[in-house]
């Protein structure tokens, strides 16, 4: 089974956001940058499980400059067999998904895996238009994978419940919570990485179809107003005359 | 421009985020005078899709047969509904089925997507640029779509809902739907309880405060004085404490009601990113150098296992008597 898995790095979830050049650019000092969360913890993880059971490989691709590099490695080192970057900055989803699929199109790849979303612009977008410009059926978030010949059998949750599903090979596939467990790298993988390899290609021209022109924070909260535990008759008039949201 | 407003079917209602996105299409259409077509598809009664005129939709284009249609059936029913009434935007809520069918139809039909906008638009010529929430929740961003094809995926509980008593008109659309790669083999509802998390105005949290599940009856007891729905921090998830959609923040969901309780919840930065949407919070915590309170509108300091039972009763009293 040969498995593609899209990677995406994101700032470390403890991190501090700030901007530069008129609030125009994400402020990359002092900022550590980790695989996105979902991309390592079940996409990468169930893929080199899936290896594992039924052989292949498992490679990784990312849509981004030499930044990547360092990310790539750490998941390479997870276990997975080879990489390729597509070096470009990542310009907006159409453009992510677009270099993916344009790569991915003549390779024959049983599974294309990403994870349910990146934590920097949380979108959940570029698996479902991968999905579109190859033609091939897409399961969001899902929470269980297994594969049974030539057909994906899969769970996801619901507001209320679950959803089990059927998809035929090739398939695109968001991962969520529920389809694996962390693994953290071994000595071992962290050597291997060193040697796998990690092709880089030039991008396809494709235009970009959004554009982030500029960012905020949000509002500041003006500073808290202590109550006193014992009185919450004078909290439910507040949240009733002040907050207006009971 | 005409706009289409995808009204996902959730167990054979129309939810409260597909009916605030036709609401806000509404408000754009206002202001280039157009009009507003949803799209709706299952199980549905008349007088529930006439009932969306109240929030601004003409006409409501509802396919009967389509019964549990998989995302790449969805995707098709919307490309043929733009295609017929020329319509150059989508709006749907970014929830469940409209996070994956809007992107895959974006791709499909050549359209800058916005996923998650928190505000109006602004539309001058073709272009159109709209606020979004990035890095979960620690920043705004303001996006400008390029394309002429736009579709917005709006996220609930953002926009304020206007309404009239204009009903909307019923015609029947039903395009080929061409055969899914994915067949649903089985759904295992469970029956739903209460609210659902993403659309509830208030809801009311708690954290590993708590000690145990054997204490949530408090939670639950405060929730349903309010009409408020449950939620949790993550390892309160992790170790199975609560149900995983429970479970708000960085790696659980994004949530932005009006009213955000906070009970025994430290307020690490990841929990903060899934809430800090919220108007109103208000923190529970017995340390008072909980990061949660810089976070806060109203601070208790305090033992939640007291705390709780007396906010529940302050709040009883205050229904009874209002
Ligand atoms: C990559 C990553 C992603 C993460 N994503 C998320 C996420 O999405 N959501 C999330 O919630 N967390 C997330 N976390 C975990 C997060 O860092 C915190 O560990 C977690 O939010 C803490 O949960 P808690 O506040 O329930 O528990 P604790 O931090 O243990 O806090 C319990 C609080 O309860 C208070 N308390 C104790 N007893 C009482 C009492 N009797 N009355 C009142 N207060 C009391 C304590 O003072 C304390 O402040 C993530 C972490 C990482 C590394
Ligand atoms: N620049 C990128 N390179 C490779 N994969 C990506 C990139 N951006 C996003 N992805 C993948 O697409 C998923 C969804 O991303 P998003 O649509 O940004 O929420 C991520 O979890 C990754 O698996």
């Amino acid at each position: 089974m040969n498995i593609l898995v899209c990677i995406s790095k994101a700032p470390d979830t403890t991190t501090k956001i700030s901007f530069t050049d008129g609030n125009t650019k994400l402020n990359k000092d002092k900022v550590q940058f980790i695989v996105n969360p979902y991309d390592e913890w079940y996409a990468l993880v169930r893929a080199i499980e899936l290896k594992e059971q039924y052989g292949g490989t498992v490679k990784i691709i990312s849509v981004g400059d030499a930044e990547y590099d360092p990310i790539i490695r750490k998941a390479i080192a997870i276990g997975a067999d080879e990489a390729v970057r597509i070096n470009s900055d990542a310009l907006d989803a159409h453009f992510v998904a677009s270099q993916i699929a344009n790569y991915a199109k003549d390779k024959g790849f049983d599974l294309i895996l990403t994870g349910k979303e990146t934590i920097n612009y949380n979108g959940s977008q570029v698996g479902a238009m991968i999905a579109e410009l190859m033609g091939l059926p897409y399961v969001a978030t899902a929470s269980k994978l297994e594969v049974n010949g030539k057909v994906a059998k899969l769970e996801r949750d619901l507001a209320a419940g679950v959803e089990v599903l059927e998809a035929d090979l090739p398939v695109v596939i968001s991962c969520a919570k529920g389809m694996a467990e962390q693994r953290i790298p071994n000595m071992r993988g962290i050597m291997a990485a060193r040697t796998k390899p990690l092709e880089v290609i030039e991008p396809t021209p494709t235009d970009q179809y959004t554009e982030i022109v500029g960012y905020e924070l949000p509002a500041d909260k003006g500073s808290v107003t202590y109550i006193d535990p014992n009185n919450m008759d004078e909290l439910v008039q507040l949240l009733h005359s002040e907050a207006k949201v009971i | 421009m005409a706009i289409l407003v995808l009204l996902d079917n959730h167990n054979d209602k129309i939810s409260k985020a597909a009916l605030e996105a036709v609401s806000y299409a509404h408000q754009i259409a206002q202001n280039s005078g157009d009009e507003v077509t949803a799209l709706s598809y299952g199980k549905l009664g008349d007088s529930l899709l006439k009932a969306v005129g109240q929030y601004g939709a003409k006409t409501v284009w509802h396919h009967a047969d389509l019964h549990h249609p998989t995302e790449d059936q969805l995707t098709a029913l919307c490309a043929a509904a733009m295609e017929k009434l020329g319509a150059s935007m989508m709006v749907c809520p970014f929830d469940g089925l409209g996070k994956s069918v809007a992107p895959r139809l974006a791709a499909k039909i050549g359209a800058g997507y916005v996923a998650g906008a928190i505000s109006l638009p602004e539309i001058s010529g073709s272009e159109l640029t709209v606020k979004k929430n990035v890095f979960s929740g620690k920043a705004i961003a303001t996006v400008k779509v390029k394309t002429q094809k736009k579709i917005i995926g709006l996220m609930p509980n953002s926009v304020p809902v206007v309404t009239s008593d204009a009903t909307a008109e019923i015609e029947a659309f039903k395009p080929e739907i061409p055969k899914s790669g994915v067949r649903v083999v089985e759904i295992r509802a469970e029956a739903a309880e209460g609210i659902p998390l993403p659309e509830a105005e208030i809801v009311v949290s708690a954290g590993r405060g708590l000690k145990g599940p054997e204490n949530w009856g408090m939670v639950e007891d405060l929730a349903h004085a309010l009409g408020a729905a449950t939620a949790c921090s993550r390892p309160v998830a992790d170790i199975g404490w609560r149900p995983h959609h429970e479970h708000v923040g960085q790696t659980g969901i994004a949530i932005r009601p009006n009213l955000y309780i906070a009970a025994g919840i430290s307020g690490a930065i990841q929990h903060l990113a899934g809430v800090n949407g919220s108007k109103t919070i208000v923190v529970i915590n017995t340390d008072k150098e909980a990061p949660f309170f810089k976070a806060a509108d109203y601070g208790i300091i305090g033992d939640v296992f007291e705390v709780l039972p007396r906010l529940t009763e302050a709040v009883k009293k205050f229904k009874a008597a209002n």
